[in-house]
């Protein structure tokens, strides 16, 4: 939707994409520790995002990035230089803003060409400038409204907007696609990857949604608690996932303990939910090459969702245990609520997952 | 049943606009109509029908220049508690941190309305005086030979007065605009590289805006009606409307002093529709 127009007047309009570096990056507050001596490495030119439960320290590590917040200890490192104690507009980095906080007292040319102003461009020369962003946008036939005349995801164009107008080598996104209905949600996601990879720099984007960030990220940390639990490409993410915490965030994936395997009681082994097949108890489940795991249990609760569906199931040594069934498969079988089945799966399919940190 | 409901609106509208009849619209009314009565030494109302009370007030030179000496008392006073109002208002609403905090510095403020408007002006006397703290401090340091005349019964002592009664209702309605400015707004000035006055030109003043007009609208208003600043703090030094109404009732010439109140609301509704123009003041209400 962003259009082609990415270089303008021969100029570039971005800053040249830096990478960043977080080394033990630490935030107090009085004896709280909200981000804990995180240490992560995003190269240039990445779309990384940072996703984790809320008050997981993601917003905390994004505002310090941005210089919004104070850094207790540790450095920040972007293009190689320590900026941890430079003010925010001269880091390279430009926020936009959960809200968007637009100023509502300002259209949305004036919006975009703020920062200008406040370097002293003349008026026709920021004018013409914030013009461009705002068709990089497809917002320039807005561009007289005020903020409060637009709708959310108009706001949100503005914003974005008004931050690359700043030519960063960084954006910072808190929660962008938070405000927005989930069908604008879904189309906006599109265009900010979009967008991120025709203007090459990197995207730094704080979600809650582990969705959201298996559809954006090249690079996806995932906080919790203050620190990193993992910081990985999404594949590696979902098919690897280093803790019992990971595997529960990021969804697809049943945690049980180590002893239903015949393993160490303490340790942790997960099962993908669409690895696991599923027949009437006391029958066998099929194709039975390697080793399998089996277990008895009773369907708890049926969810039919289209393309697949969603059994839980009940065992005394199993919790919140899901299996998704292809929806051929569920309807030849015809599974009931209360149902006794025996579910099994491949010990290859194990993946032995690490403690929480 | 259905009688009350056609009519509950109106019901419920009544206490307010009988309030409002009785104790705005009926004196208002008493006071056009008595602005056109005769009057003598001897017989103080003569119902009629004149207009020699207006012509006075508009043929007199007086008039004129009590209003000049009024409107330079509102601009100062206007330019002094706006700075004041703003600054302080700045100060508690982004530099303070807790609420609580916030509620006892307001409540400070506050302190000076804790006694009459009498004794609060009385209490300017023994500082502003002859022999006043201000004047033996003065003369004790040696910065003057003899006390300084000008302290008390003063243009300079009157607007001092105004300021200390006024400055509040300039804090309040500023500080509740301030309030309402997203602190998210601030970070993006600062993002955008915005130094700390430029985000407070550029973003903060013009958020406040209604909150200014709304506190000018005050502060104007009770400046040109006054009369009890100027007489105990001008000590018949100084003119104003306010006290010039006052001296013609004090004379008991109600009809002139009628025809002078008329003038001085149509000239203050004026100021207000002036400032309304300002700002959109009903967003803030």
């Amino acid at each position: 939707m962003f259009a082609a127009n990415i270089c303008f007047m021969g100029e570039d309009i971005v800053g040249s994409g830096a990478g960043i570096e977080l080394v033990g990056l630490t935030k107090r507050y009085g004896a709280v520790e909200a981000v804990k001596e995180i240490d992560v490495k995003i190269p240039a030119g990445t779309y990384c995002c940072l996703l984790g439960p809320s008050g997981c320290g993601k917003t905390t590590t994004l505002r310090m990035i941005a210089g919004h917040e104070g850094v207790s200890d540790g450095d920040i490192i972007i293009g190689g230089e320590n900026v941890s104690e430079l003010e925010p507009a001269r880091r390279g980095t430009a926020m936009m803003f959960q809200s968007y906080a637009l100023f509502p007292h300002l259209n949305c040319l004036d919006n975009v060409a703020f920062s200008l102003k406040m370097r002293g461009v003349s008026k026709s020369e920021r004018r013409a400038s914030a013009l461009e962003y705002l068709a990089l946008v497809e917002m320039e036939q807005h561009a007289q409204r005020l903020p409060s005349q637009l709708s959310g995801g108009q706001q949100q164009r503005v914003a974005l907007a008004r931050a690359l107008v700043t030519k960063p080598d960084v954006l910072l996104l808190d929660e962008p696609l938070s405000a927005l209905d989930p069908f604008l949600r879904i189309r906006m996601r599109e265009e900010l990857k979009r967008l991120q990879s025709e203007l090459g720099i990197s995207f730094i984007h704080v979600t809650h949604s582990q969705e959201e960030a298996m559809a954006l990220a090249d690079l996806v940390v995932v906080m919790n608690d203050g620190r990193i639990e993992q910081a990985a490409a999404p594949r590696d993410v979902f098919e690897r996932p280093a803790s019992v915490f990971v595997a529960r965030f990021i969804g697809g994936h049943n945690v049980m303990s180590g002893a239903v395997v015949g393993e160490d009681p303490a340790s942790a082994v997960a099962i993908r939910a669409d690895r696991v097949r599923l027949a009437r108890a006391g029958r066998a489940a099929g194709d039975e090459s390697g080793e399998t795991h089996d277990i008895t249990a009773r369907i708890a609760a049926v969810e039919y969702l289209g393309l697949w569906a969603k059994l839980r199931l009940d065992a005394p040594e199993l919790e919140d245990f899901t299996v998704a069934l292809p929806d051929s498969q569920f309807f030849d079988q015809g599974f009931t609520v209360g149902e006794s089945v025996t579910a099994s799966w491949r010990s290859s399919d194990l993946h032995r997952l690490g403690a929480d940190r | 049943m259905e009688w009350l409901r056609s009519r509950s609106a109106y019901l419920q509208a009544a206490p307010l606009s009988l309030i409002f009849l009785l104790f705005f619209v009926l004196p208002i009314a008493m006071v056009v109509v008595v602005s056109f009565f005769d009057y003598q030494a001897y017989q103080i109302l003569i119902p009629d029908f004149v207009l020699f009370n207006y012509q006075d007030v508009f043929s007199s030179e007086v008039t004129y220049r009590t209003y000049f000496i009024t409107f330079r008392f509102c601009l100062m006073v206007w330019a002094i508690t706006l700075v004041l109002g703003f600054a302080i208002a700045y100060f508690l609403a982004f530099h303070i941190r807790t609420i609580t905090m916030q509620i006892v510095l307001f409540l400070l403020c506050t302190i000076p309305f804790w006694t009459s408007i009498v004794i609060r002006m009385i209490a300017w006397i023994p500082l502003l005086g002859r022999n006043g703290l201000v004047n033996n401090a003065l003369v004790a340091s040696g910065f003057t030979d003899a006390p300084v005349e000008w302290l008390l019964y003063s243009e300079f002592a009157v607007v001092i007065g105004y300021v200390h009664l006024y400055t509040l209702f300039m804090i309040v309605p500023i500080f509740n605009s301030m309030m309402r400015i997203d602190r998210s707004l601030l970070e993006a000035a600062t993002d955008a590289g915005a130094s700390g006055w430029q985000t407070t030109w550029n973003v903060i003043v013009p958020l406040c805006k209604p909150g200014i007009a709304i506190g000018s609208i005050f502060v104007v208003a009770m400046v040109m009606g006054d009369f009890v600043t100027v007489n105990v703090l001008g000590g018949g030094q100084v003119a104003s409307v306010g006290k010039a109404i006052a001296a013609e009732l004090s004379y008991l010439q109600f009809p002139p002093a009628a025809a002078n109140s008329m003038v001085l609301l149509g000239v203050v509704i004026l100021l207000i529709m002036l400032l309304m123009r300002f700002a959109d003041i009903r967003k803030e209400l």
